[in-house]
C-alpha cells in the first residue's frame, strides 16, 4: 500500500512539524508513505473567497500530483472536505457552464481519480488501517476542538476521540461549546475582523477553562487561529495538531 | 415614521459595531443558547427526522420547478372559493394593491399579524404615507414597532432587547399609540405579555381590517395556513370584515397533505415546540364566520430571480422557521440588523443578495458574513445547503457571472472594490499552481523568521488586531522532505 | 382583481426561470419520497389518549377525564370553580342536553351563539365550552372545524376560558397525518395545542397572550359516536 501524503500548502510553509509527525506516524504503522513534490495548493482559500475559475487549474494540478498512489491522507478536515465536497461541484459546474468538452472531461476526469482515494488522517487510521491505538504515549492534559469541516462535512463522529483515548497517559478535557465554530474561517478571519475575534476570544476562553496543557484539533488552519488569540492573551496552551500527540511516544510535547 | 433598511452599511462594519455592544451580545447569547438546546430536543423526539427533511426539500424542489403551474392552480382555487387574488411584481405595487383595498373599506387603521413579507415591502410606511395607521400585534413586532426599531430576527424580531429593555419601551410608549401600560409594570415575562394583551384587545375588537402573512398556501385546496403562539393571528385572521395577507409565490405547497410534512417540521424547528399554540387554516371565505372578503396578495419582488438561478433557487425553500438563526456563531456576535434587512443569519445572507440583486456594498459583503461552519444546513429542515449558496454568491461576486435581475437577464461584472483581492488571489493562484514559486516564497518567508511583526500592514492588519502571528519555521516541509529522503515521491 | 398585466408579467418571469426543467416534465415526475412515518409508533386507545393528556399538559392546559355520564357535572364544576357567570354554548355539544343540564347544575348563563354576539360582546362572556373535531396524542393538539358543538372561531377565541370536550377514542388521532386525512381542507381550522403563549421575550416560554388564557381539556369515555 503506497499512500501520498498530502501535507497542504499551510502546514508545508507554517506547520511542517505537522508533515514529520504524519510521516513519523503512519511509517511507525507500516505504511509506505511518499511525497510527490508536485502537490501545492488544493485550492480552498481561493474558492472560498469565490474565486472558483482560478481553482480549476489546483484541482488538476492536485489530482495529477497523486496519481499512482493507493491513497491520498492529509492531516487537515478542511483541505479533505475541500477535495471531496468541492471538486465534484467544480467539475460539475465547469460542465453546466457549457465549457468546452475537453476542459470539463478533464475536471471531471481528475475529480474522479483523486476523491475516492482521499482521507482525512483520522479516517485513515481508524477506517483503512483498523486502528485506534497507535502506539502513542503522551502524559498530559489535552482538550479537543472538533473543527466545523472534521464535525459536519466529514463526519467524522468519534475516531479523534477513539484515537485520543487510547494514548497512554493523556488526559482529555471536555471543552464546553466543542462544536461551535472557532471564528477562522479563512478570508473571513480579515474580511469579518471583529465577529472572528469574538467567536475566537469565546473558543479561548472555553478552552482556557479546561485547565488543559494542549488544545488539539484537526486543522492546523483553526489553531492558528485559536493559537494565535490564546497567545496574545497571555496564555501558555499550546495549540497541537492531532497528529503530533499520535507521533508521540516518548511523551514530550513538540 | 417607521425606519427602513435603507442605506445600511454593509455587513463587517454594522458586525463590528454590534460586537462592542455587551448588553446586545448577553441578550442574543442567552435567548439563542436557550433555543438551541430545545430544538435539538424537540427534533430527537422524531426518529424519522431526516426522512420529513428529505420529503420536504423534495416537495418545495417540486414546487419551485412548476411553479406557474401551481400558483394558477392556487389562484383558481382560492378564487373559487370566495377568495380574490392580486399579483405583485415588487414590493411598491404589492404596497399599492394593499393601500387600495384598505382605502375601499373606508377604513384608516389596521390590525397586522407579524408578517416577514410585508416587512420586506416596507408595507407600514407606505400605509402610513396614505394615511392609514397599521398596528402590529405580534409581541415583539410590538415592542419593535413601539421603539421605533427594526426587527432582528425571524422568529423574535425584538431578540435583541432584554426584558427590563421592554418593560421601559412599554412603560414609555404603549400611551402614544393606545392603552397605556399598567401602573407599577415589572419586567417579568408574564406581566409584560398581560400588557400587551391589555393594550392590543381594544384594538382586536375594533379592528376591520386585518393584514397578514400565511406561512402556507395549497394549491390543491386554495388553503392559507398562518402558524403562531399568542392568538393575535387569529384575532386578525377572524374578527375583521375584511383580510388581506401578502404572500411570497414561493409559499405555495402542491396539495393538502404535504402539510403534514411542514407542520412537523416547522414548530419543533422554530420555537422547539411540538406544535405550536395555534395553526389557523382557511380556505377562501366562510358564511357568518370571520372575514366576509379575503384578498390574496402574491409577490415576486425579486423571488423569481432567486428562481432563475440554479444554485440559488433552494433558497427559496425556506419556511422561515430562524433555527439557521439560532445556531449561527455569527449572527449571535453579529446580531440581526447588520443584515440590513428583514431576513438576517445565515438565509438573509443567502436570501438578500438574490431578492435584491447586486445592490450596493450591503448585499455584496452578506454572501462573506459566514465562516462556512455548516451549522445552518444541518438543522435547516427544508435541507439548504447554506454554505453551498454562500460559495456560489460569493463568486458572484469576486468573478462576476450571469444574473437575473427583475426578470432580466445580465451578465455582472466582478465587484468593483475587490481589485487588490482579485490581484492577490490570482498571484497565489499562481504561486500555487508553480511549486517552485511557492518554495521560493516559503524560503524567503523562513529567513525573514525573525523580521516577525507584531502587526501587519494593510488589510492583513485585522488579523494581528486580535491575534498573534504563528512562528514562521526555518524549513518548509517540503525542504525537509528532499533533505532527509531526497526525491523519494 | 387588480394587474392583470403583473399577473403575465410575474408567471412570465416565473417560466423564463425555469427555462433548465425539461419540457416533459410532469409535476410528478419531480418524486417526493415519503418514508417518513405516518405515526410514531403504535398505541391502544387508552394509550393514545394518555399521550394526548401528557402532551396537553405539558403545555400548559389542564386535562380532566370523565364518563360520558359524568361530563354535565364535570363541565359545571369547572364552570363554577373559575367562577364563570355567562358562558357560550354553540348547539350540538356533545350531546343536546349539556346546555340545559349546565343551567340546571350551575348557577351560569348559557348564551346561545347569535350575529348578535359581536366580537365586543364576547369580550363580556366568562367561558365557552366546546366540542372539537378531532385531537392529536402526539403533539397535544385538539381541531375545531367550526362543525356541530364547536361554532364559529370567535367564539373560542375572545373569551379568556376554554372547555373543550373530546370524545375518547373516536375522536383522538396518534399524529399529524392521521389528522390531516380525517380534515375537511374546505372548512376553517383551527388548532390548538395549550393556551396562547409566547417566546418574544428572550425566547422563553410565557403562557397567556390574546388567545384564552386557560385551556380546559375533558376527554369523555365512553361516550361512543353519536
Amino acid at each position: 500500500m503506497r499512500v501520498g501524503l498530502f501535507v497542504t500548502c499551510v502546514n508545508d510553509t507554517l506547520h511542517p512539524g505537522t508533515g514529520r509527525a504524519v510521516v513519523t506516524l503512519l511509517e511507525r504503522l507500516g505504511v509506505r508513505v511518499g511525497f510527490p513534490a508536485e502537490q501545492s495548493c488544493c485550492g480552498q482559500p481561493l474558492y472560498n473567497t469565490g474565486y472558483r475559475r482560478r481553482t480549476e487549474p489546483l484541482l488538476l494540478r492536485h489530482a495529477a500530483a497523486f496519481r499512482g498512489y493507493d491513497h491520498v491522507v492529509t492531516p487537515s478536515a478542511s483541505c479533505a472536505a475541500m477535495v471531496r465536497e468541492h471538486y465534484p461541484r467544480i467539475a460539475a459546474r465547469a460542465a453546466a457552464d457549457g465549457r468546452s468538452g475537453r476542459e470539463a472531461a478533464a475536471l471531471a476526469e481528475a475529480t474522479a481519480s483523486v476523491v475516492p482515494r482521499t482521507y482525512e488522517l483520522t479516517e485513515f487510521l481508524v477506517d483503512v488501517l483498523g486502528v485506534v491505538d497507535v502506539g502513542a504515549y503522551f502524559p498530559h492534559t489535552v482538550t479537543y476542538h472538533p473543527t466545523c469541516h472534521g464535525l459536519r462535512a466529514l463526519r467524522l463522529g468519534d475516531r479523534p476521540r477513539r484515537l485520543l483515548e487510547h494514548v497512554r497517559g493523556l488526559e482529555l478535557r471536555e471543552l464546553a461549546g466543542a462544536e461551535e465554530c472557532c471564528g477562522f474561517g479563512g478570508t473571513f478571519a480579515v474580511k469579518n475582523a471583529a465577529v472572528s475575534a469574538a467567536m475566537g476570544a469565546d473558543k479561548a476562553r472555553a478552552v482556557r477553562d479546561t485547565g488543559a496543557r494542549a488544545v488539539c484539533a484537526v486543522d492546523n488552519s483553526c489553531l492558528l487561529h485559536i493559537g494565535g488569540t490564546l497567545a496574545r492573551a497571555g496564555s501558555h496552551v499550546r495549540p497541537l495538531h492531532l497528529a503530533e500527540i499520535l507521533a508521540s511516544t516518548d511523551g514530550r510535547v513538540p | 415614521m417607521s425606519r427602513t433598511y435603507v442605506g445600511m452599511p454593509a455587513f463587517p462594519r454594522a458586525a463590528a459595531q454590534a460586537t462592542g455592544d455587551a448588553t446586545l451580545r448577553a441578550n442574543l447569547r442567552r435567548a439563542t443558547h436557550t433555543i438551541r438546546a430545545r430544538r435539538a430536543q424537540a427534533v430527537a423526539e422524531l426518529t424519522d427526522w431526516e426522512e420529513l427533511r428529505a420529503a420536504a426539500a423534495a416537495i418545495k424542489d417540486r414546487t419551485l420547478r412548476h411553479l406557474d403551474h401551481y400558483l394558477t392552480r392556487l389562484e383558481e382555487n382560492v378564487t373559487r372559493a370566495g377568495g380574490t387574488v392580486h399579483w405583485a411584481a415588487d414590493a411598491d405595487e404589492a404596497n399599492r394593491i394593499v393601500t387600495g383595498l384598505v382605502r375601499a373599506t373606508g377604513e384608516s387603521e389596521v390590525v397586522k399579524v407579524k408578517s416577514m413579507t410585508t416587512q420586506e415591502t416596507g408595507l407600514n410606511t407606505a400605509l402610513e404615507k396614505a394615511g392609514i395607521r397599521a398596528y402590529e400585534t405580534d409581541l415583539a413586532e410590538l415592542i419593535v414597532q413601539l421603539a421605533d426599531d427594526l426587527p432582528s430576527h425571524i422568529l423574535v424580531p425584538a431578540i435583541h432587547r432584554g426584558r427590563g429593555e421592554i418593560r421601559d419601551i412599554f412603560r414609555d410608549r404603549m400611551g402614544d399609540w393606545g392603552r397605556p401600560a399598567p401602573e407599577g409594570l415589572t419586567d417579568r415575562p408574564a406581566d409584560l405579555a398581560e400588557a400587551a394583551r391589555l393594550h392590543l384587545r381594544e384594538k382586536f375588537l375594533a379592528a376591520k381590517v386585518g393584514i397578514s402573512g400565511a406561512n402556507f398556501l395549497v394549491a390543491e385546496t386554495g388553503t392559507a395556513v398562518v402558524v403562531e403562539s399568542e392568538g393575535n393571528g387569529r384575532m386578525c385572521l377572524t374578527l375583521p370584515e375584511t383580510l388581506i395577507s401578502v404572500v411570497g409565490i414561493e409559499k405555495v405547497v402542491p396539495a393538502w397533505r404535504d402539510l403534514e410534512v411542514f407542520l412537523q417540521l416547522l414548530p419543533r424547528s422554530s420555537t422547539a415546540e411540538r406544535m405550536n399554540p395555534y395553526t389557523s387554516l382557511w380556505t377562501g371565505t366562510t358564511d357568518d364566520d370571520g372575514p366576509r372578503a379575503f384578498h390574496l396578495v402574491l409577490l415576486d419582488n425579486g423571488r423569481t430571480d432567486a428562481l432563475a438561478d440554479h444554485v440559488g433557487r433552494q433558497a427559496l425553500r425556506c419556511i422561515r422557521c430562524s433555527a439557521c438563526l439560532n445556531v449561527c456563531p455569527v449572527y449571535e456576535r453579529a446580531g440581526g440588523h447588520a443584515y440590513g434587512s428583514p431576513y438576517p443569519g445565515p438565509i438573509g445572507a443567502i436570501l438578500t443578495p438574490q431578492l435584491r440583486g447586486p445592490a450596493s456594498a450591503l448585499e455584496e459583503s452578506l454572501p462573506f458574513a459566514s465562516t462556512l461552519c455548516g451549522a445552518c444546513y444541518e438543522v435547516c429542515p427544508v435541507a439548504i445547503d447554506i454554505p453551498e449558496v454562500l460559495l456560489h454568491l460569493r463568486e458572484r461576486v469576486a468573478e462576476g457571472g450571469e444574473v437575473t435581475v427583475r426578470g432580466v437577464r445580465t451578465r455582472v461584472r466582478p465587484a468593483k472594490r475587490r481589485s487588490v483581492e482579485r490581484a492577490a488571489m490570482g498571484a497565489a493562484g499562481w504561486t500555487f499552481d508553480h511549486p517552485w514559486a511557492l518554495r521560493r516564497a516559503q524560503r524567503l518567508a523562513g529567513r525573514a523568521r525573525r523580521l516577525r511583526p507584531r502587526r501587519l500592514p494593510g488589510p492583513l492588519g485585522a488579523w494581528t488586531d486580535s491575534r498573534e502571528l504563528p512562528e514562521v519555521p526555518a524549513e518548509s516541509f517540503r525542504d525537509w522532505w528532499s533533505r532527509t529522503r531526497g526525491n523519494a515521491g | 382583481m387588480s394587474g392583470g398585466t403583473s399577473r403575465e408579467r410575474v408567471l412570465g418571469r416565473v417560466r423564463r426561470a425555469l427555462a433548465d426543467v425539461p419540457r416533459y416534465e410532469r409535476p410528478h415526475d419531480h418524486l417526493v419520497p415519503r418514508d417518513y412515518r405516518l405515526a410514531h409508533g403504535t398505541r391502544t386507545p387508552a394509550e393514545a389518549a394518555a399521550l394526548l393528556a401528557a402532551n396537553l399538559t405539558d403545555y400548559r392546559a389542564v386535562v380532566h377525564r370523565t364518563e360520558a355520564a359524568g361530563l354535565p357535572a364535570l363541565v359545571a364544576r369547572l364552570l363554577g370553580r373559575r367562577g364563570a357567570r355567562r358562558v357560550v354554548v354553540p348547539p350540538g355539544l356533545p350531546d343536546d342536553c349539556l346546555a340545559k343540564e349546565l343551567l340546571a347544575a350551575a348557577a351560569v348563563e348559557v348564551v346561545g351563539d347569535s350575529p348578535a354576539l359581536t366580537a365586543r360582546a364576547l369580550d363580556g362572556v366568562d367561558s365557552v365550552v366546546t366540542g372539537c373535531a378531532l385531537a392529536i396524542a402526539e403533539t397535544g393538539t385538539v381541531v375545531l372545524d367550526a362543525g356541530p358543538g364547536q361554532g364559529r372561531r370567535a367564539l373560542t377565541l375572545v373569551p379568556d376560558h376554554h372547555v373543550c370536550v373530546v370524545r375518547v377514542p373516536d375522536q383522538v388521532v396518534d399524529s399529524v397525518p392521521q389528522a390531516l386525512a380525517r380534515l375537511a381542507p374546505h372548512r376553517p381550522l383551527t388548532w390548538i395545542s395549550g393556551p396562547s403563549a409566547t417566546s418574544d421575550i428572550e425566547l422563553d416560554r410565557v403562557e397567556g397572550v390574546h388567545g384564552p388564557r386557560t385551556l380546559e381539556v375533558v376527554l369523555v369515555e365512553g361516550s361512543g359516536p353519536r
